[in-house]
C-alpha cells in the first residue's frame, strides 16, 4: 500500500473518476489554470482540458447553481468551494435546490452533484474564514454530508460520492491536506453512511470525524500509556448518520466522549449524545461528554485560536472525566 | 356526605404504611367490607376493607406512596356529589391530589420523603430517594437480582457504577476441594425478599436495643400429650388440636397473672395491654409471619384452635388480613416439629417477651424414686429486662408450667 497525503488521495479520486467517466467535470474558483487553491486539481486542466475543468467567477451561488443544472442535465459535476464559509452564499442552491429538487419533482430528475468544501480552523484565517459549520448542512434531509478523516476514506468516499445519484457535500479539513496515510494500490470505494471503528478499545467510546479523528488518535496514544484504552468510532458521514458502530461500542464501554471541531451548541455531539441516550439509555454509566470549539467567533491570534479549538489535551481530560 | 378514608393504624408501632395498590379505582363503587386497597406495613402486605359503601371519588395518594398513619388516602362519597377537597382534608392534605390523573411512579415516590430505612427497590422508577446509580448499573442489578441498596457507589456523590455492580456480582473463586470428584455448585446471589428484609430490620433492631434475658424450663408434657390424644380421638380430622393450641392457651392464661409480660415499653412508660393477644410464629417459604390469636385467654380451646387454623392457612396462602397479624402482645414460637431440644428466640417488638418451644422428647425421668419413660418439653422465655426481671419471668414460667402439666384446667 502506498502512503500518500490527503491532498493526493482526493486528487487521485477525482482523476480516476474523470478518466473512468467523461460526464465527470470540475468547476470552481481557480481550479483550472492555477490548479486549485489547495492544489488538489494541479495538472487537471492540461490533461482534461478547459471543457471539463472550468474556472468560474468568484460567485458561489453560480458555482453550485451551475453544477446543479449540469447534474440535472446528465453530467457528474464536482464543484469546489474554496472554503465552506463561502457556502453560505450558495445556501439556497445547496439546501433548497440540490437537496430538494429530486423530492419536489417526484423523482423526475436527480441531482448527482458533489460539492467539495474546505472546512475547519487553525490557520489564522480569521473568524469568517475559519468556521467548521458542518452540522448546519447535516441538518437538511436530502443532502449527504461526508467528512473523511484519513486519506484512505477520503479517496474511497469521494469516488463513491461522484458515482452516487444524490447530492453530496464533501467536507475536507483545511489542515489535513498534508496528512499522510495508507491507501490501497487497487481501486476501491468506501460506502457513504457507514461509521467505522478506527481504533479498538474497551474503556471509553470516543466519537469523532475529520480533523478530530486525528486528534482522538493522538489522545488514544497518550491515554494508552496510562492504561486507558479508548475506542474511536469515526462517523465519516454526518448524514446519513450511522449510529450502529457507536451504539455497539457504547454498549461495551458505557461511556462516551464526542469530539467535534464546530461549536457545541446544536452540534454533532449533541445529536450523537441524544441518540445514545435514546437508544442505549440502559447502558449509560457516566454523563456523556462533548469536546467542541469554544463558543466564540474563532480568534485570529494564533494562541487564542488554538485555545478555542478542541485539542488533544481536551479529549484526554474529557476521557478522564467520564472514567 | 363524602367521607375521608385515612391510612389505618394496623399495629401498636405502625407509623406509616405504603399504599401498594388501589384495588378500587377512582369512581368505582365499593361495598362495605370490600377490599379497597393493599397496604404494606412493616410486617406484611394487608388488604384494607372499606368501612362503608359508596363510590371511591378521589384517590389522594398514588400507588406506592408511603403515607403516615392517619393521613387521608381517599374520599368516599356518592357518585354525583360535589367534592370539596379543601373542606374535607384541608390545605394541609396532600399537596397534589391524584384526581386528574396518576403521575409517573417516580414523581409519586418523590412526593413522600423516604427515611433512612426506606430501602425497598423495585425496578427503575422506584429507587429510594438518595440512591444514585447509573442506568447501566440499574439495569445490571435488575437483571441479576441484586439490591442496589446493598452496594456503595464509587462514582461521584456515591453514584453506583457498572463496575460496582460487577464487583458485587463476582463471586470469589471457589477454593480447590480435596473431594474434587463432584464440582461445587455455583454460588448464587438471591435478592432479599421484602419479607426477609423486614424480618432482618426488625430482628436486628430488637436484638440491638432490647436487653434480652433467657429462662429455660423443662416441662412434663405427658399429661398434655395424653389429653390431646384423648380429645383428638373423638374429633374429626380437620378439627384436630395441635400441641401448640394448648401452649398458646396456657401462655394466655399465665399472662393474666403477669401483666408486665403482656406489655410494651413506650418511652418512659410500660403499656400493659388490656387484651391478651398471642402471636404465633408461622414459618413461610421466604421468612416468617406472626399471626395473632386474639384474646386467647378468653376463648374456649376449640374456638382458639379453629381460629388459629384459619389464620395460619391464610398466612401460608399470602392472604392475611390486618387483624390476622397485628396487635399481638406476646409470642409463642414453636419449632417442636423439627426434633430439637430447645432454642432461644428474639423478642418481637413492641412485645416484652417471647416463648420458644422445643420438641416433646421421650426420655427416662425419675418419678417417686423410680426411673420411668417420660415425655419432656423444654421452653425458653426471652424477656425484655427494661420491662421485667428474672424473678417475675421465672414466676410466670411456674404458672405456665402448672397449666401445661395440668392441661385439664385449660378446658374448664
Amino acid at each position: 500500500m502506498a502512503v500518500i497525503t490527503m491532498r493526493e488521495a482526493i486528487s487521485q479520486a477525482l482523476w480516476e473518476e474523470m478518466e473512468r467517466d467523461e460526464r465527470v467535470i470540475i468547476l470552481g474558483e481557480e481550479v483550472g489554470v492555477w490548479g486549485g487553491t489547495y492544489a488538489v486539481t494541479k495538472g487537471f486542466y492540461d490533461h482534461f482540458g478547459p471543457e471539463r475543468v472550468r474556472d468560474t467567477p468568484i460567485a458561489e451561488s453560480v458555482i453550485v447553481g451551475a453544477a446543479n443544472g449540469a447534474a440535472m442535465a446528465g453530467l457528474r459535476p464536482v464543484a469546489e468551494l474554496m472554503t465552506i464559509n463561502f457556502a453560505f452564499l450558495a445556501m439556497d442552491q445547496i439546501v433548497n435546490h440540490a437537496a430538494k429538487l429530486r423530492y419536489m419533482f417526484g423523482g423526475q430528475m436527480s441531482v448527482p452533484v458533489v460539492i467539495r468544501a474546505v472546512s475547519g480552523g487553525g490557520r489564522q484565517l480569521g473568524a469568517t474564514h475559519s468556521q467548521t459549520p458542518d452540522a448546519i448542512f447535516a441538518h437538511f434531509p436530502g443532502l449527504k454530508v461526508v467528512a473523511p478523516g484519513t486519506p484512505h476514506d477520503a479517496k474511497g468516499l469521494l469516488k463513491a460520492a461522484i458515482r452516487g445519484e444524490d447530492p453530496v457535500l464533501f467536507i475536507e479539513h483545511a489542515t489535513l491536506y498534508q496528512f499522510r496515510g495508507e491507501v490501497p494500490d487497487q481501486e476501491y470505494l468506501e460506502p457513504i453512511g457507514v461509521s467505522k471503528v478506527q481504533r479498538p478499545g474497551s474503556d471509553v467510546t470516543v466519537v469523532a470525524y475529520s480533523k478530530t479523528l486525528q486528534h482522538s488518535l493522538q489522545a488514544a496514544e497518550q491515554l494508552a500509556q496510562e492504561g486507558i484504552q479508548i475506542e474511536i468510532v469515526d462517523l465519516r458521514s454526518l448524514r446519513p448518520l450511522d449510529m450502529g458502530p457507536v451504539l455497539e461500542s457504547f454498549k461495551r464501554t458505557n461511556r462516551a466522549v464526542i469530539v467535534e471541531e464546530g461549536w457545541r451548541s446544536y452540534g454533532v455531539g449533541a445529536e450523537v449524545a441524544a441518540r445514545i441516550a435514546e437508544e442505549a439509555f440502559d447502558y449509560l454509566d457516566a454523563p456523556i461528554r462533548r469536546v467542541a470549539q469554544a463558543e466564540v467567533p474563532l480568534p485570529y491570534n494564533q494562541a487564542l485560536e488554538q485555545m478555542a479549538l478542541p485539542q488533544v489535551d481536551d479529549i484526554v481530560s474529557a476521557v478522564r472525566e467520564v472514567l | 356526605m363524602a367521607t375521608v378514608i385515612n391510612m389505618p393504624k394496623l399495629g401498636f408501632d405502625m407509623a406509616e404504611g405504603r399504599l401498594i395498590r388501589w384495588v378500587k379505582a377512582q369512581d368505582e363503587a365499593v361495598q362495605k367490607g370490600e377490599v379497597l386497597a393493599e397496604i404494606e406495613t412493616d410486617k406484611a402486605t394487608v388488604e384494607v376493607e372499606s368501612q362503608e359503601s359508596g363510590v371511591v371519588r378521589v384517590h389522594l395518594v398514588a400507588e406506592n406512596s408511603l403515607v403516615p398513619v392517619g393521613s387521608p388516602i381517599a374520599i368516599l362519597g356518592t357518585a354525583d356529589e360535589a367534592i370539596d377537597l379543601e373542606a374535607l382534608v384541608g390545605k394541609s392534605g396532600p399537596a397534589r391530589p391524584a384526581a386528574a390523573k396518576p403521575a409517573a411512579p417516580q414523581a409519586q415516590t418523590a412526593a413522600v420523603p423516604a427515611g433512612p430505612h426506606e430501602t425497598e427497590a423495585e425496578g427503575d422508577g422506584n429507587l429510594p430517594a438518595g440512591l444514585r446509580a447509573t442506568p447501566v448499573a440499574r439495569r445490571l442489578a435488575r437483571e441479576r437480582g441484586l439490591d442496589l441498596n446493598s452496594l456503595s457507589g464509587s462514582g461521584p456523590q456515591g453514584r453506583i457504577l457498572k463496575s460496582d455492580v460487577e464487583a458485587a456480582l463476582i463471586a470469589p473463586a471457589p477454593a480447590p476441594s480435596l473431594q474434587a470428584a463432584r464440582p461445587a455448585a455455583a454460588t448464587e446471589r438471591v435478592q432479599l425478599s421484602k419479607l426477609r428484609a423486614i424480618i432482618g430490620r426488625r430482628m436486628t433492631a430488637s436484638k440491638q436495643s432490647l436487653p434480652h434475658f433467657y429462662l429455660t424450663a423443662d416441662l412434663d408434657a405427658g399429661p398434655l400429650m395424653a389429653l390431646r390424644g384423648d380429645l383428638n380421638s373423638r374429633m374429626p380430622q380437620d378439627q384436630q388440636f395441635s400441641v401448640n393450641d394448648f401452649l398458646v392457651k396456657s401462655a394466655a392464661l399465665a399472662l393474666r397473672e403477669f401483666p408486665n409480660l403482656n406489655a410494651s415499653l413506650e418511652g418512659e412508660e410500660i403499656v400493659r395491654h388490656g387484651q391478651i393477644n398471642i402471636g404465633v410464629a408461622v414459618a413461610m417459604d421466604d421468612g416468617l409471619l406472626t399471626v395473632v390469636a386474639r384474646e386467647a385467654d378468653q376463648k374456649p380451646l376449640r374456638t382458639l384452635s379453629a381460629e388459629l387454623r384459619q389464620v395460619v392457612a391464610r398466612a401460608r396462602e399470602g392472604r392475611v388480613r390486618p387483624a390476622d397479624i397485628e396487635g399481638s402482645t406476646f409470642t409463642v414460637s414453636n419449632l417442636g416439629m423439627f426434633q430439637l431440644d430447645q432454642f432461644t428466640a428474639i423478642i418481637n417488638p413492641p412485645e416484652a417477651a417471647i416463648l420458644a418451644v422445643g420438641s416433646v422428647r421421650q426420655e427416662p425421668v425419675v418419678v417417686d424414686g423410680q426411673i420411668t419413660i417420660g415425655q419432656r418439653m423444654r421452653v425458653t422465655l426471652s424477656a425484655d429486662h427494661r420491662v421485667t426481671d428474672g424473678a417475675e419471668a421465672a414466676r410466670w414460667l411456674q404458672v405456665y408450667r402448672s397449666y401445661v402439666e395440668h392441661p385439664v384446667h385449660l378446658l374448664v
